[in-house]
């Protein structure tokens, strides 16, 4: 599904593809909003301002004013309190310049790679070799799969705080199965506590990754399979022509799900680790807390708060152009 | 054969995916029944047998107040999103008016702004209006939030269903709000349900908005509660295993009775910024 709002295109020249499930549809309906054939019947109605009047007005006091006022912020330097300075693009440059504040979107990129990378490859290696079977106990298995995804992340966060204590289960595991070497504080290291961070996020994500996927999977008909065949397609072939592009919705809506999760991650940060050790897990939402609310750097705060939203909707929009189909 | 073959990777892939996601969880479970003093190093099955931990656990994290708060908050959440949403994504779907398009579209951006690039104004500006340290402060930008992702959602639905019921439904001489009251919402309850079960999920959940929104006063979410009481009992595993699941349980309820609703969302990409 778009979501992006490159969404207005030239929608006649879609195909009518059959049943690609439900995310498809969605997003075709979505898509044929400009088209002159798929809007709303009848004249224009002013009634209809009633109706989006309540959503809209919450929306714009609580939304859309909020981020106006965030830009307007950034360019100031304001302790919370005292009288705000005018200081143009400072904020932004200091995000450039002063290597924790960088450093802390490269986690983001860090992040990204176990949130989004790690977890859609496993789910496409599932689908690719479940495309020709029809799973049975797929309702068990997705509803058992999605429950690290639904369970509260600040739960999480506490959950694994356990989990990998210095003398915590993961270590003992490893002390039992006689790897009592591998065993550390995990999320006391410098080197481990990001990865450790991260390895938390594709726990979460993985399961959401193979349910999306393997569901688009089981939509495919098996009769294009059985024409690569005949057409002398290997496996890698079948999986790079049928259940690739005919996943590109699934994959597209995994991606802007676990990127987006990637790099707003605040809650695990919060509870497991404040930033450290040093400033080795600092990630921009982390830091907007802390700057705004803990250091009262209210300004540069809003200049990363702002920065990371403008990182979400490139990074979303990227995904959703590469999975959309180029239309001829 | 190579099919047989490959569905038995499949099948062990699931497996080993479905046990590595339930593990932890059920070693939460049974830490949450050792015993207080145990080190929490390998939490045994046997001696899982402290059902008492959580009436302990309740009264130390003061999880009455803080699971009602956490109601309160979600439910209110879920009742202004939904109130709101239906008619905006009836209008939406179903209505041809000037700056229709321009108006969804910004409310579309909605979905894409994290909640860190608000955070700061919401907190200083509703402070001068009384909004902060109270349920206002949440429960309105979090409905705000999600009205953004209701309007698109529900307009999806009004977009599919047939013109001619509501072509009908005018000939007949209803109105717009009867045509949607008695023709439409009955027909709509799936996607409802859906939008409700994910907002529920997304603001009993979350915890950047009440730890700023509330931090000035006495009030606790469900999460909060849990992040602060882990800061007071940092190494007693086995309450802060019991407190985990205190936090989680309600929306791993509504989880488990709506799932169908929730994966149809899922399905569908759903998405909050």
């Amino acid at each position: 599904m778009s979501l992006s709002p490159s969404l207005p295109r030239p929608v006649g020249a879609q195909a009518p593809s059959a049943g690609r499930g439900r995310a498809a549809d969605e997003a075709r309906l979505l898509l044929r909003g400009n088209r002159p054939g798929g809007a709303p019947p009848g004249e224009p109605r002013r009634v209809g301002y009633l109706y989006i009047a309540p959503g809209l007005v919450l929306y714009v006091l609580f939304v859309l004013a909020p981020f106006f006022h965030s830009v307007y912020l950034s360019f100031f330097s304001w302790d919370g309190v005292g009288p705000k300075q005018f200081v143009g693009l400072t904020n932004f440059r200091a995000i450039l310049d002063s290597t924790t504040l960088s450093s802390a979107f490269l986690h983001s990129f860090i992040l990204i790679f176990f949130y989004a990378v790690l977890t859609t490859a496993i789910g496409l290696l599932l689908s690719a070799v479940m495309a020709r079977s029809r799973v049975k106990g797929l309702t068990l298995f997705r509803t058992l799969l999605f429950l690290p995804y639904v369970v509260a992340p600040t739960a999480v966060a506490v959950i694994w705080r356990w989990l990998l204590s210095p003398q915590g289960p993961v270590n003992s595991l490893l002390s039992s199965v006689g790897l009592a070497s591998l065993t550390r504080p995990w999320l006391g290291d410098f080197n481990l506590a990001l990865p450790s961070v991260g390895l938390i996020g594709t726990w979460v994500m993985y399961g959401l990754a193979m349910v999306l996927l393997l569901s688009g999977v089981q939509k495919i008909s098996l009769d294009l399979y059985d024409a690569a065949r005949v057409d002398g397609a290997g496996p890698l072939s079948e999986f790079a022509h049928v259940t690739f592009p005919s996943l590109r919705n699934e994959i597209v809506v995994v991606l802007v799900l676990t990127i987006t999760a990637a790099l707003r991650n605040f809650d695990l940060i919060y509870v497991m680790t404040q930033g450290g050790p040093g400033t080795s897990t600092e990630v921009p939402s982390w830091l907007v807390y802390n700057q705004a609310f803990v250091v009262g750097s209210v300004g540069g705060a809003a200049a990363i708060g702002l920065v990371l939203a403008l990182l979400i909707f490139l990074v979303n929009f990227a995904v959703t152009r590469l999975g959309t189909p180029r239309l001829s | 054969m190579t099919g047989r073959w490959e569905r038995r990777v499949g099948y062990v892939v699931l497996v080993v995916g479905t046990l590595l996601a339930v593990l932890p969880l059920l070693g939460v479970v049974v830490m949450a029944l050792n015993s207080p003093s145990s080190l929490g190093n390998s939490p045994s099955i046997f001696s899982a047998t402290h059902v008492s931990n959580f009436t302990a656990v309740w009264r130390l994290a003061n999880y009455g107040p803080a699971l009602g708060a956490s109601a309160v908050i979600t439910i209110a959440t879920v009742v202004v999103s939904v109130l709101f949403s239906v008619p905006a994504g009836f209008a939406f779907g179903t209505m041809n008016f000037r700056g229709r398009n321009i108006i969804f579209y910004a409310l579309l951006f909605g979905l894409l702004i994290p909640l860190e690039a608000l955070i700061i104004p919401l907190y200083f500006d509703l402070r001068r209006f009384g909004l902060v340290d109270n349920y206002w402060g949440v429960v309105l930008p979090d409905s705000a939030l999600s009205v953004s992702f209701g309007s698109f959602w529900m307009r999806a639905f009004f977009l599919s269903t047939p013109r001619e019921l509501v072509e009908a439904a005018r000939l007949d001489g209803a109105g717009s709000f009867a045509t949607l009251r008695r023709v439409l919402i009955p027909l709509a309850s799936p996607p409802i349900l859906t939008l409700a079960v994910l907002v529920f999920v997304w603001t009993w959940n979350d915890f950047l908005l009440p730890l700023v929104m509330l931090a000035g006063s006495n009030i606790q979410t469900a999460p909060i509660a849990l992040v602060f009481f882990q800061s007071q009992h940092t190494t007693n595993y086995t309450y802060l295993a019991g407190a985990t699941i205190i936090t989680a349980a309600p929306v791993l309820v509504v989880y488990v009775v709506l799932q169908r609703s929730f994966h149809r969302g899922m399905l569908a990409g759903a998405l909050k910024g």
